[in-house]
């Protein structure tokens, strides 16, 4: 996606990004707070596989440079362990944090890779369909839109699953709160965009 | 007797199955009561919370909001996996850290008539309310068929000491309370340093080079500190290590062995109890050799094999522990 097609109070909000993402956050992000010290990429266990590590990715936040955070692929690499949460000297709430830009970057469309994406949005379509979570129609889905060349190899997981009783083959039983859920949760998404 | 309102979560019911089978054996002799929260729904995992911020947080209050109101003499909730058990704390404890969020949320819920007030129930893990609540003392006298012998690496995951904002573990990054239970148990529990490393949560599905290197790093520990089997405490690690280490042995040509099992499971062969009902064969990895080792006989889990490597000599490779069995 190109600059011109940002949403025009995306453009002027460059320098409140921190207050924006902070705001995203589930609780008091503390991002303002973050002293560089780099703990947080030193603690953390996929920290190589990241275009920038957490400290980077703050101070790029600081430095209002939202494209590029938006489209790091450094909050989809989180395992979510909470290694850099605990250990911050500052009590930023760092893995929140990671959510936030995550949200973020799907609304504008601007990750790079969509396998992450993809599988958290297929997930919740199950869950807002059933209530719950179903691994079978979820994992298939998902190999086959982005891992075709791993059936294979993922054989005899699937099948030790499918004969262990580990994975149903049919759907679950919806919740009977379903319409109560689906209230929720469209409430929920209109208070979000308020 | 300790009543609890319980919330299993979805994975209790297919892929960890044997979590909830040897749960549903043992928790009669802990003294529990536990009262299934009626109709709760999925916990969102680590999915919705990165999709939309209030949408995620209002489907982990419809199952708060539920456990209110349902409460008869208890405000206890009840957790089997980290992974649940961190979303509705996670809920309970930033509802009330910013109020004006926690407004929202409950405007959400709202539209299904319910209401929470945040912190108005306590949330625990399993292991905490078996460690805290029953104590050690008891639990040692339930034991019958003391684990003695058998090597134990014992496995607590990322989830659950941390972020812990209710204060509840012994510590965020080696906390004591599954070693001590194992110890209770009489089994030789090793001093394992990667206790609360990451199992590679959803990566297996997203980055599996990522994942397969975080399960390796754990197998290969457990292995060289001679483990018999590793335990776990939650169903998303057990099933990143059990049936995701075929995959890793694919992946890095190695030949690990290591049979995951839940602490449930070995808590339920301890006090003496039918093995059929707890669930045993349901791994991918076989543990009834590790078991028969110590003289307990338990169901065998059938394998199913992954396929062969193609070629075993090439280019030359760093060594990994396991290559020797696979150059044969």
């Amino acid at each position: 996606m190109t600059a011109q097609n940002h949403p025009p109070q995306n453009n002027k909000s460059n320098s409140n990004f921190l207050e924006e993402v902070s705001e995203k956050t589930a609780g008091v992000s503390r991002l303002d707070m973050c002293i560089q010290c780099g703990t947080c990429g030193g603690s953390c266990p996929p920290a190589a596989d990241m275009d920038h590590t957490p400290r980077t990715l703050f101070a790029m936040i600081r430095a209002g440079m939202r494209d590029e955070v938006l489209s790091s692929n450094t909050p989809w690499m989180c395992v979510s362990c909470y290694y850099c949460t605990s250990r911050c000297p500052q009590n930023v709430l760092i893995t929140d944090i990671m959510y936030a830009l995550k949200g973020m970057a799907i609304k504008e469309k601007r990750y790079k890779d969509s396998t992450a994406p993809d599988f958290s949005q297929s997930f919740i379509g199950m869950v807002e369909n059933y209530g719950r979570s179903f691994e079978l129609g979820l994992a298939t889905r998902h190999y086959l839109m982005h891992f075709p060349m791993r059936l294979p190899s993922m054989a005899p997981m699937g099948l030790g699953m499918l004969s262990k009783r580990r994975m149903g083959i049919t759907p679950p039983k919806r919740i009977q709160g379903m319409d109560q859920l689906k209230a929720i949760l469209t409430r929920a998404k209109e208070l979000e965009v308020d | 007797m300790n009543k609890y309102l319980f919330y299993p979560g979805c994975s209790m019911e297919s892929g960890a199955r044997a979590y909830d089978e040897s749960l549903k054996a043992i928790y009669k002799k802990l003294g529990f009561e536990l009262e299934e929260i009626k109709d709760w729904n999925c916990c969102g995992a680590t999915e919705y919370l990165s999709i939309d911020l209030l949408p995620a947080y209002s489907l982990i209050s419809r199952n708060l909001a539920l456990a209110s109101k349902q409460a008869n003499g208890t405000h206890k909730v009840v957790a089997s996996c980290s992974a649940c058990f961190l979303n509705l704390a996670k809920a309970n404890h930033y509802m009330a850290e910013r109020p004006e969020f926690g407004e929202k949320v409950n405007e959400a819920l709202a539209a299904g008539g319910l209401n929470y007030k945040p912190g108005s129930l306590e949330v625990h893990h399993l292991l905490d309310v078996i460690i805290n609540d029953v104590g050690i003392e008891e639990i040692q006298k339930l034991v019958v068929k003391p684990l003695k012998g058998l090597r134990v690496a014992p496995y607590l995951g990322c989830m659950l000491a941390r972020p812990d904002y209710e204060k509840q573990w012994s510590d965020h990054e080696y906390p004591t309370e599954l070693t001590r239970l194992l110890k209770a148990l009489g089994a030789e529990v090793i001093d394992f340093p990667l206790n609360t490393h990451c199992c590679g949560g959803h990566m297996t599905q997203i980055s599996p080079g990522t994942a397969f290197e975080l399960i390796r790093q754990l197998v290969s520990a457990a292995d060289q500190y001679k483990a018999d089997v590793m335990v776990t405490v939650c169903p998303m690690c057990q099933m990143n290590l059990d049936a995701f280490q075929g995959e890793t042995n694919h992946f890095f040509h190695t030949n690990y062995h290591m049979p995951i099992l839940f602490f449930t499971q070995l808590m339920g062969i301890a006090f003496g109890m039918d093995p059929k009902k707890l669930g045993f064969g349901a791994e991918l990895v076989d543990a009834s050799k590790a078991m028969s080792r110590i003289g307990i006989e338990v169901p065998a889990a059938e394998e199913t094999q992954a396929p062969k490597r193609k070629k075993t000599t090439g280019l030359p490779m760093p060594k990994m522990p396991g290559d020797e069995e696979v150059a044969s």
